[in-house]
């Protein structure tokens, strides 16, 4: 726990001194929903309809951004091979990684994410549902992100496969994510939505650690 | 199965299938296609176009087949390091996004004249589209690596991954309401489709699986002779 704890202060210290993920992250996530008002026109209610979805899937796209980056370094450096000779399991270190991930890009977005509501338009009744799908969603996102970064590891165009691989299992997120604030939106319960967010992130929790050490280990073999 | 993951045994095997394997596709696809062309009835309902079934139906089916096919294999390929297992996996992938492709577009021609429209964000849908990415990101990563061996093996924990969408794709008309019709084959309680219909249907899913079997025979024999090729090279180069 001690060693797992170090691996993510480790993490998130050099995140912090070369310092620029988070805030290209939450910059890019900002720029991403900006630009729909121009692109859909300025009226209020079209805003306001596509609120959600917009903020969701430019929170899915600012995740993505930084994923290239979750092992390259450590890779490219040889500390990852390190990493897997000490007593802490293969599994603790990526899910130490995938922890310091989302504390530097996926906290940083849903902090952001009212205020962007707020320019798009959307009732505010929507902000603590809004709010408590990127809480339950953007782990889940970092979490399988983490295999498609360690499956890509030393690949010729990582960045653009990695999207590729990651962005069709983002869907049932983005789906539930999005459907969350829109039943709450329009007077349903977002109970359902928020039961099956939070069942993907059960279901990740687990197995996208190992499925990404089991990526790791073939990439260092 | 172990005994054929040696690859000259393989050789001499799918030397004996591969004939059979092709008149069966032959015969069964002009069988199945005549009696799914003029000997079924017209639907009562959709009239003519109810035939694109005889292709979208199979399709699917096999979309799901050789995915599943490709996710044991590669699990095969990961657990006992069998070499055929990752060229199984790898000659499988471009076959089954294929198959997904024709599924994906008969429907859309199907769904014109019956729904009004070529495509709906249906739950049925949208998971076969994941499904077609699916096979195409596999393909891109196998590509991807310099070392074709760390290629199929990332290659084979992505298979491994996507495999939650296979039961979500057979259960997705039962779990959402949506507009693509629910199962009628195979179901608790047998069939609710015709026999006049359901006999061209099967033996139209049995052509198309012959194909399968026909054209991964094939693709793995191209394989392992490239392999041959390659290595002979290697040898001749440093000779």
């Amino acid at each position: 726990m001690n060693r797992f704890l170090r691996l993510v202060s480790r993490d998130l210290r050099l995140a912090f001194r070369q310092g620029s993920d988070a805030t290209v992250a939450v910059m890019f996530f900002v720029l991403c929903v900006v630009l729909f008002p121009f692109g859909v026109g300025p009226e209020m209610n079209i805003l306001a309809r596509i609120a959600a979805g917009v903020i969701w899937v430019a929170a899915l796209l600012a995740s993505l951004l930084s994923l290239e980056r979750l092992f390259q370094n450590d890779y490219e450096d040889g500390s990852l091979e390190l990493l897997t000779l000490t007593s802490l399991p293969l599994e603790a270190v990526v899910f130490a990684k995938v922890l310091a991930h989302w504390l530097v890009t996926g906290l940083p977005l849903i902090v952001a994410a009212p205020l962007l509501a707020l320019l798009l338009n959307m009732d505010p009744a929507g902000f603590p549902v809004l709010i408590l799908t990127l809480l339950i969603g953007t782990p889940t996102l970092s979490l399988i992100g983490a295999i498609g970064a360690a499956l890509t590891l030393g690949a010729r165009r990582g960045g653009v496969l990695l999207s590729l691989l990651i962005l069709p299992l983002y869907i049932p997120v983005l789906i539930f994510g999005a459907g969350a604030i829109d039943a709450s939106l329009s007077g349903f319960t977002a109970r359902p939505h928020l039961l099956l967010l939070g069942g993907l992130l059960v279901a990740a929790l687990p197995l996208a650690p190992w499925a990404g050490a089991a990526a790791l280990r073939q990439a260092l073999e | 199965m172990h005994r054929f993951a040696n690859p000259a045994r393989f050789l001499r095997f799918s030397a004996v299938l591969l004939p059979w394997a092709a008149g069966a596709t032959v015969i069964l696809t002009i069988v199945g296609l005549y009696l799914a062309l003029f000997a079924s009835p017209a639907d009562y309902q959709q009239g003519e176009t109810v035939r694109i079934m005889y292709i979208h139906v199979p399709a699917a089916w096999m979309a799901l087949f050789v995915y599943t096919n490709m996710a044991l294999a590669a699990a095969v390929g990961l657990v006992w390091k069998h070499p055929l297992a990752d060229l199984f996996t790898k000659a499988a992938a471009p076959i089954g996004a294929g198959f997904t492709a024709v599924c994906l577009i008969t429907g859309s021609l199907w769904g014109e004249p019956m729904w009004g429209t070529w495509w709906v964000w249906d739950a049925r849908l949208t998971s076969v589209l994941i499904l077609f990415f699916l096979y195409l990101g596999y393909m891109a990563l196998v590509n991807a690596f310099d070392d074709p061996t760390r290629g199929s093996k990332a290659g084979a924990i992505l298979v491994l991954v996507g495999v939650v969408n296979v039961p979500i794709i057979k259960f997705s008309v039962d779990w959402w309401n949506t507009l693509h019709q629910p199962a009628s084959v195979v179901k608790m309680g047998g069939p609710s489709i015709d026999p006049s219909m359901l006999w061209p249907l099967l033996i139209m899913g049995l052509a198309f699986t012959c194909y399968f079997i026909t054209v991964v025979l094939v693709r793995l024999r191209a394989e392992i002779a490239a392999r041959k090729v390659q290595m002979l090279r290697l040898t001749m180069a440093q000779g």
